[in-house]
């Protein structure tokens, strides 16, 4: 680790992430995962002779929904664009893509990542369409068009990334909020997402950018770590011995853990980008960008900050709310009747979910209603039932939906808080076990514990347990 | 015939074409007379003249996100010079 030290990474991601439509970006082909080759194909999307793509509403819908979950501006006018090069992925040789026009512009992420907020800033947000997938056998490539046209978002990061850890963290913050925003699955298993990185490295504290790798080829977060872990200790080891970088595209091999130069590739203005006259400008009126804005939902980390501070929960509990959001919402409608939110919380992630998952149940299946929750948490605070018994009322409830004080008046549950009767619940206990009685007086602390649980037992658990433990002293010291 | 706005040799290659020397020579000299026509549209004065941003004034020209019937699997593939599993067979791709 020493060697990197006196280095530091400067990293840029490229996300690619297929949009969640029901059909392609162009045509009326399913946007479908797993169909047989080449059967969700079209002349559009095969890049037949005198087909016109029609734009997918959704697509530029859930475009501009990313680029303002990513606090992006909305450009006033978007445009596509036709990228030219030779690939037997591509069937039209272009692929359509947004150049200098995209739909979003300018924004940011923030996301936790060792223990502080970081910022990384979007450089834009913009929509193409997916290509083929090619298969290589010995002699030849096999390639099927099923994924060619999906509509693909690529949001681009500035270079405020500094290390492969953080790139990790910023993936994972990123993929986070696009499924929360229903812009993508984000399914890696079925290559919904794809990654490029930038990578380059410098003397620390220096200011001046160092030859810009770009690594291309990584289907998962953790190859991502990989790689830039790697590729980052490669340069370094480069710089350190006297040598010197060269701007350049690499690949990331998953099965070897290495990075492998590529063939040098066309400059970016040898891709010829020019309008495609077969589309039209977008430019989305006021009304229809609010429309969208309608339906941006509360970020992942928005959601955590507020549980922590509005109900004041630990990290761990508002996290559960975050990863599982009805079960947050359910939790919001208990907290409202509650003064001891955190006591409630308790209730919905260790009882209420167990029981869930123990029983099957979904959250429309919970008999009782989510004040009941405040009810029971009252009864506890109160001192009215001990927190052993109201583990018995909450089982009894979700079995039957009714109320914690109609469960503890039926089952004579209320706490016996009664001085005289907890003295001779103590009298009786102190009778019966002499062994540890004279441990306790012989020091033994640990047996007041077995005596209290003596009288817990006498009591059927309806004992005030810090009444017991405070008679129980009194009689055994005095 | 050399020029200093048109590299046919790398035109050749990102077109993928493979072109004679007198080809070469032939269709370098007509880009040429095409860059020179451009040449004399930008001595015009469009200043007062709104830009055309398409030659079409359409916008936001989109349909409905619904799935439509696809093309049989057998005639999307009918002009595929090599098939099997249903995948169009190309020259093994190398990078």
């Amino acid at each position: 680790m020493s060697s990197t030290t006196e280095y530091e990474a400067v990293i840029g991601l490229e996300t690619h992430v297929q949009l969640r439509t029901r059909s392609k970006m162009w045509c009326g082909c399913a946007n479908e995962f797993g169909a047989p080759p080449n059967t969700n194909v079209c002349p559009v999307c095969l890049g037949l002779p005198g087909v016109l793509p029609v734009a997918n509403e959704e697509a530029l819908r859930l475009t501009v929904l990313a680029g303002l979950l990513l606090n992006c501006e909305i450009p006033a006018r978007a445009r596509f664009d036709r990228k030219n090069y030779f690939y037997p992925d591509m069937p039209k040789n272009y692929q359509i893509t947004q150049y200098d026009q995209p739909s979003a512009v300018r924004g940011w992420v923030d996301f936790e990542f060792e223990g502080a907020i970081q910022r990384v800033r979007i450089t834009r947000a913009h929509l193409e369409e997916d290509v083929g997938k090619s298969m290589h056998f010995a002699q030849t490539s096999g390639v099927d068009f099923n994924r060619a046209g999906v509509p693909l978002l690529e949001i681009v990061s500035e270079p405020d990334i500094t290390s492969a850890d953080m790139a990790y963290a910023y993936l994972n913050a990123l993929k986070d909020i696009l499924v929360f925003g229903g812009i993508s699955d984000c399914d890696m298993e079925k290559g919904m997402v794809r990654c490029d990185v930038n990578v380059s490295v410098r003397p620390r504290g220096t200011s001046q950018l160092g030859a810009k790798i770009e690594i291309k080829n990584m289907n998962s977060f953790s190859g991502v770590r990989r790689a830039l872990e790697y590729e980052i200790q490669r340069q370094v080891s480069v710089l350190k011995s006297g040598g010197q970088l060269v701007q350049s595209t690499r690949r990331w091999d998953d099965q070897t853990g290495v990075t492998e130069e590529m063939r040098t590739k066309e400059y970016a203005h040898d891709y010829r980008y020019f309008p495609d006259p077969d589309l039209m400008a977008f430019v989305p009126s006021e009304q229809w960008v609010n429309d969208v804005r309608k339906c941006v939902v509360e970020l992942p980390l928005a959601r955590k900050q507020r549980f922590m501070r509005d109900y004041k929960l630990p990290a761990g509990d508002a996290q559960v709310f975050v990863d599982d959001v009805p079960l947050g919402d359910y939790f919001e409608l208990v907290a409202r009747h509650t003064p001891n939110p955190k006591g409630a919380a308790n209730w919905v992630i260790n009882n209420m979910r167990a029981l869930m998952v123990q029983t099957g149940k979904a959250l429309k299946d919970i008999r009782f209603k989510p004040e009941a929750i405040g009810e029971l948490v009252a009864l506890v605070d109160q001192g009215k039932i001990s927190s052993k018994s109201a583990q018995e009322v909450f089982a009894e409830m979700f079995l039957t939906g009714e109320s914690p004080s109609a469960i503890v008046d039926r089952k004579g549950l209320v706490q016996v808080s009664d001085t005289a009767a907890v003295e001779a619940f103590c009298d009786q206990a102190i009778a019966a076990n002499p062994g540890p009685v004279a441990d306790f007086k012989a020091g033994k602390a640990a047996a007041l514990n077995f005596l209290k649980g003596q009288v817990m037992k006498l009591s059927r658990g309806r004992a005030n347990p810090a009444l017991v433990g405070e008679i129980l002293e009194k009689k055994l010291k005095g | 015939m050399t020029n200093e706005r048109i590299d046919i040799q790398h035109l050749t290659h990102l077109a993928r074409l493979s072109l004679t020397e007198d080809e070469k020579q032939v269709i370098g000299a007509q880009l040429d007379d095409i860059l020179k026509y451009m040449d004399k549209l930008k001595e015009l004065d469009v200043s007062n003249i709104e830009p055309t941003a398409h030659a079409v004034p359409l916008i936001n020209v989109t349909r409905p996100d619904q799935v439509e019937r696809s093309l049989p699997h057998q005639d999307a593939l009918s002009n595929a010079p090599l098939q099997a599993d249903g995948l169009f067979i190309v020259p093994r791709i190398i990078e």
